[in-house]
């Protein structure tokens, strides 16, 4: 009934088609043609995934799942790879929300991009063909599209990165995200082989999905954490996570939408997507969970110390989103599989605000994205002010925003489900406390007191054009309605957005647990599951009123630093030198990368250049040419244009082989 | 007495309809050509780009079935019908290349030219299908003369002249050697027919290994490697395919290899099935010696059209490479390559036909440099053929060689599918090079390219297209290769 679902992917192509191959004539001729091709094509998508999840929505959860085979991909022996999507409510919410904001982004980059003449069209372009990549990533049935998807949006995000690439330092940001995502890519396809391998051993060669997840208990424990350990490796790199998130803080050389659309809300994202996707086999590894966990509450917390001192706007917007991506994964490790996935449509939402309302503000200013320069835009750009608070209320975890909900559905996982700790919970809560200054230490050092820019950008400041308004305001009461999705149980709600994810995270670790050990276990796990999940009430109150109260914290302590007593960071970074030369040189991780990874890597290629490549490769391949060259002397000898020569070879052939045939009766 | 008897042959000619259609046409365009005035216009290429058309409808909507009709002399299944499809494409891209070719070479512009043309593609079309050595023997000359006399069409052209001699001298020599191979297999089993030859060596094993039997092998062996330039009877090859007019020889390295290759595995599949055990030592050695000699010879090239003479020689080596495999993998395989490579092989002597003008052609390499700048779709094609001629993804050529490969793999000729991948790493040293003097050299002198008409065009958009579309969607090709394996035993 979902037969149509092929129509998501092929309105962004038909764009990439059309903008791609005449947008240089389109763009000439005119050029609101080339916005109303791209944008009506991936608002085209978002209708279409409306119409299917509504149809779905009508469906009873158990059978909300459909599988649509486009062509026939790949054969070759035992692997039989389709073209082909999958509908459920885990792919058609990931596909709901980046089609839509997706289409949102694309409108406002309309206004953005707008002064950059002749290459509107390659914009658009790139824009699209992001969409198709991330819609196929989502919507594939099987590993081999999805890593498709993932390898195309990783090339996108390298062409839109170094958009504006007649600048070196743009040009080197793209090279620096595409190096460090290959590093993940790799670990990704070895995993997707070891998967495949492991799991043909027992009879299933497959890729897909449906096949290949009701069948991992038959890997043994090992193979499924190292499937597990190596899959989360390629997270590291495609969604910022310690230790290959160094890539994304650079990424922000592209043009803000671009931010907005791929290095906030979606690409970034894919890794949580892929985990959440893959949770049955996740769930049959605990130490492969705790490592996500780990992992992940440790860069929430890391990524969260940089943002406190960074002045650059969209660098601190980086950093919060490396930090958030944290918190995604923390949710997901200790198996709050739904939670994690909440916290992305919530991020997607504010995040994707921010990124734009900072695009907002460096085009008021005229570029300029120093936060130093920056002051007392509220009464010059009232709207980009008031949405960007909406959305820094809502991550820094305000009670009623959606920030909050997701957030503390996170934190309350952390510290309650059997693999939760309550380590785990509190760096996450420092982590908040910490979101909630550096946040509001944007707002105040962007929108409130004097403005401190020079004259001549100071005459220029403007709000910005409907274009770029209108989807900051749909975004500003999604950031704050989004959440009541998910209210809990203890704030009187029902989880809706659990239940609706219930059919994809169904096999939950008690579930899968119950189905690997037979009926033994099962009285065993069903009390865990009861005793885990209730620990008490009045813990969950506590712990609530704990991280928002941390926030609050944060929050006073901004305002107290950056708009009552103004001298005070300079006083404190006197004092504290040492600390806050390490945050705001993030750590110095960059320059250790450089020493431990990058120079060494360099001596090896300087090694293999002169030692191995110059000498014993282009010695053997002169050797080679040499061998080659003598040889066509000689074979020229006998290429020598003369029939009777050729005849002659003829000859000689004939009687080898004949003497062949002969020893062989013989023989 | 059977000798009496006269059997009334059943005549199917619905199963011949494709042939009978390029028969036809050739004929009319023949009769057009000397009756018409207007001798400029490509008139006469339409025509029978028009037959052509229609003879692919014909094999396309001719069902699925496998009979043999003729009584036995020709056998209509889907394998013939691949061969069948890949001929018309053949053509269908010759004919396009033609149309544009007749401003540099105008003497091909004539009814003569077209005939001969559609005469050779029946040929091939006959060696798909043929179900007896006669039919074999036949079908090849059809093809075979009408080649000869086409390499020489330009017949103020020296090289020409010289092309179409040595094709012919060394051509039916070769001829003589096939022929005396079928009777000596004829003396062995009795019989013609392929089919039947078959049946008879498996009742008969002790035959398998007479003198007899293996002397008609082993000749059969040079007149089929004759046509599909293998080692050591491919030394024809480079002098022909210079020599030839452009659009002559892109037709020859691809129609006469489809043909001769479709022809050499029906007889040695399922007429000497029986000997293939024998067989494999001999082919796996003249296949790495096809493969090897032919590459390392192309480095060695500065004329193009030699160099692309001297690749065909090392694919006639991959291809080999597949028939010592066997097995249904390796014939799907083999089909998809051939497919593959006339896409790739005509669309690369169409954009070398483009640059080309009335005294003498540009077909050294150094013509080449700079030449991506100056027409850059033309260099991207270029590009794309050279890509997948040197076996890179998403081409044809990748995906057509990684099918032969792992069929060798498949049937344990792991060394020979290593030296296949090690003579494609060799290959990508010449194959590249056209690409680097197209976009890194500066050009020497300056080149006008000729004004692509609307036939070129189509014919390298479909060229390219199908060496992508097979690269990238293998499956949808593969799976018709993989229907078409069925031989009537």
């Amino acid at each position: 009934m979902f037969d149509y679902v092929w129509l998501i992917p092929v309105f962004p192509a038909i764009g990439v088609l059309i903008n791609g191959f005449l947008g240089k004539r389109i763009e000439k001729f005119n050029k609101s043609i080339v916005h109303w091709v791209a944008c009506g094509a991936v608002g085209l998508s978002f209708l279409v995934t409306c119409i299917i999840f509504f149809q779905m929505l009508g469906l009873e959860p158990e059978h909300r799942f459909y599988e649509f085979t486009c062509f026939n991909w790949i054969s070759g022996g035992v692997l039989q790879t389709y073209v082909a999507y999958q509908i459920d409510p885990l792919s058609m919410l990931m596909c709901m929300f980046v089609t839509g904001v997706g289409f949102l982004i694309h409108v406002y980059s309309i206004g953005y991009m707008a002064h950059d003449e002749g290459r509107y069209y390659r914009f658009f372009t790139y824009l699209n063909l992001f969409m198709f990549s991330m819609i196929n990533l989502i919507l594939a049935n099987n590993f081999l599209l999805m890593f498709l998807g993932w390898e195309g949006v990783g090339m996108c995000s390298y062409l839109l990165i170094g958009f504006w690439f007649s600048e070196e330092a743009n040009a080197v940001a793209g090279k620096k995200a595409f190096i460090t995502n290959r590093v993940g890519d790799f670990f990704f396809i070895v995993g997707m082989l070891v998967l495949f391998c492991g799991l043909g051993e027992h009879g299933v060669w497959s890729f897909q999905f449906s096949r290949v997840f009701p069948n991992v208990h038959l890997l043994s424990p090992n193979t499924v954490t190292l499937v597990c350990l190596l899959f989360f490796a390629g997270c590291t790199a495609k969604s910022a996570q310690i230790p290959l998130y160094i890539w994304l803080p650079d990424a922000m050389a592209g043009p803000t939408p671009v931010s907005a659309l791929i290095h906030a809300a979606t690409m970034v994202t894919s890794g949580v997507y892929m985990v959440a996707r893959s949770n049955i086999l996740y769930s049959l590894s605990p130490f492969a969970m705790g490592v996500v966990a780990v992992v992940g509450a440790l860069t929430a917390l890391f990524a969260a110390s940089i943002g406190l001192a960074q002045n650059d706007i969209k660098k601190v917007l980086a950093y919060s989103t490396v930090s958030q991506l944290g918190y995604m994964f923390l949710g997901l490790g200790v198996g709050a599989y739904a939670a994690g996935m909440f916290h992305v449509l919530t991020h997607s939402f504010f995040k994707a605000l921010l990124f734009m309302g900072a695009g907002s503000v460096i085009h008021a200013m005229s570029g300029e994205q120093d936060m130093r320069l920056m002051g007392g835009l509220r009464k010059k750009t009232p709207i980009t002010f008031i949405t960007m608070f909406i959305a820094t209320l809502a991550i820094a975890g305000i009670p009623g925003l959606s920030g909050f909900f997701s957030k503390d559905e996170i934190l309350w996982q952390a510290y309650s489900s059997p693999h939760g700790h309550f380590l785990l919970w509190l760096t996450g809560a420092v982590a908040a406390g910490m979101t909630a200054f550096y946040m509001f230490r944007l707002i105040f050092m962007t929108f409130y007191n004097e403005n401190r820019a020079p004259e001549d950008v100071q005459h220029h400041i403007h709000e910005s054009p409907k274009a770029m308004t209108v989807p900051l305001m749909v975004l500003a009461v999604l950031s704050v309605i989004g959440g009541y999705l998910g209210v809990p149980h203890a704030l009187g709600g029902s989880n809706r957005f659990h239940k609706f994810l219930d059919p994809v995270m169904g096999m939950g670790p008690d579930k899968i647990f119950q189905k690997a050990a037979g009926g033994s276990l099962h009285h065993v796990a069903e009390g865990s599951h009861v005793a885990a999940h209730h620990p008490s009430l009045f813990m969950e109150y506590l712990l609530m009123a704990v991280s928002v109260a941390i926030a609050l914290i944060g929050i006073y302590i901004a305002y107290v630093m950056y708009v009552k007593k103004r001298d005070l960071p300079e006083k404190l970074a006197e004092k504290f030198r040492l600390l806050h030369r390490m945050l705001f040189n993030k750590w110095y991780v960059d320059e250790l990368y450089t020493l431990v990874i990058i120079r060494p890597f360099h001596g090896i290629s300087n090694f293999f250049w002169k030692i191995i490549d110059v000498i014993m490769i282009d010695g053997m391949v002169n050797g080679v040419a040499r061998v080659v060259g003598w040889g066509s002397s000689v074979l020229r000898l006998i290429q020598s244009g003369y029939v009777q020569c050729y005849a002659v070879s003829i000859i000689f052939g004939t009687v080898a082989l004949l003497v062949y045939y002969f020893l062989k009766i013989a023989g | 007495m059977d000798m009496l008897e006269f059997v009334v042959p059943e005549l199917d000619f619905r199963a011949i309809l494709p042939q009978i259609i390029l028969a036809i046409t050739a004929l009319t365009v023949l009769l057009t050509g000397v009756f018409s005035r207007e001798k400029k216009g490509p008139a006469i290429g339409f025509l029978s780009l028009a037959g052509v058309a229609l003879s692919f409808s014909a094999v396309v909507f001719s069902g699925s079935q496998t009979v043999s009709s003729f009584s036995g002399m020709l056998t209509n299944d889907s394998f013939a019908r691949f061969i069948s499809m890949i001929v018309c494409v053949v053509a269908l891209l010759t004919i396009l290349i033609s149309i544009n070719y007749r401003k540099i070479s105008p003497a091909i512009n004539s009814g003569e030219y077209y005939c001969l043309l559609l005469f050779a593609a029946l040929g091939m079309m006959f060696m798909g299908s043929a179900g007896n050595l006669l039919m074999v023997f036949v079908a090849l000359e059809t093809m075979s003369i009408s080649i000869y006399a086409l390499a020489g069409f330009q017949k103020q052209r020296e090289k020409s002249i010289e092309s179409a001699l040595k094709y012919f001298l060394l051509g039916a020599f070769a001829s003589g050697f096939l022929l005396y191979g079928f009777a000596l297999v004829y003396g062995a089993t009795g019989t013609m027919d392929i089919v039947k030859i078959g049946r008879f060596l498996n009742d008969h094993p002790l035959v398998v290994h007479s003198p007899l039997l293996l002397g008609g092998v082993a000749l059969m062996t040079v007149g089929f490697g004759f046509k599909v330039a293998m080692f050591p009877f491919h030394m024809w090859t480079p002098d022909v395919y210079e020599g030839a007019p452009t659009s002559v020889t892109a037709f020859m390295a691809t129609g006469v290899k489809a043909a001769a290759f479709a022809a050499l595995i029906r007889v040695f599949y399922v007429a000497l099935g029986s000997l293939q055990v024998d067989m494999t030592q001999i082919m796996w050695v003249i296949a790495l010696l096809t493969m090897t000699v032919g590459n390392v010879v192309a480095i060695a090239q500065s004329n193009i059209k030699r160099m692309l003479a001297y690749s065909s020689i090392a694919h006639a080596g991959y291809l080999l490479v597949g028939f010592v495999a066997g097995g249904e993998l390796a014939i799907s395989g083999m089909l998809f390559y051939l497919l593959g490579y006339a896409f790739m092989n005509l669309g690369a002597f169409g954009v070398i036909a483009l640059l080309a003008k009335k005294d003498g052609e540009y077909t050294e390499l150094s013509d080449f440099a700079g030449l991506g700048f100056k027409y850059p779709a033309m260099g991207l094609v270029m590009a794309v053929f050279m890509f997948s001629m040197a076996g890179i993804p998403p081409t044809a050529g990748f995906m057509g060689k990684f099918y032969i490969f792992t069929a060798a793999i498949n049937s344990g000729f792991i060394w020979l599918a290593i030296f296949g991948v090690i003579n494609s790493v060799i290959s990508i040293y010449y194959y590249l090079r056209v690409i680097v003097t197209m976009y890194f050299k500066e050009p020497e002198q300056d080149i006008v390219m000729l004004t692509p008409t609307g036939a070129i065009i189509l014919a390298l958009v479909i060229a390219a297209a199908g060496v992508l579309f097979m690269g990238i969607l293998p499956s949808s090709v593969l799976d018709i290769a993989r229907n078409s394996t069925t031989l009537i035993m």
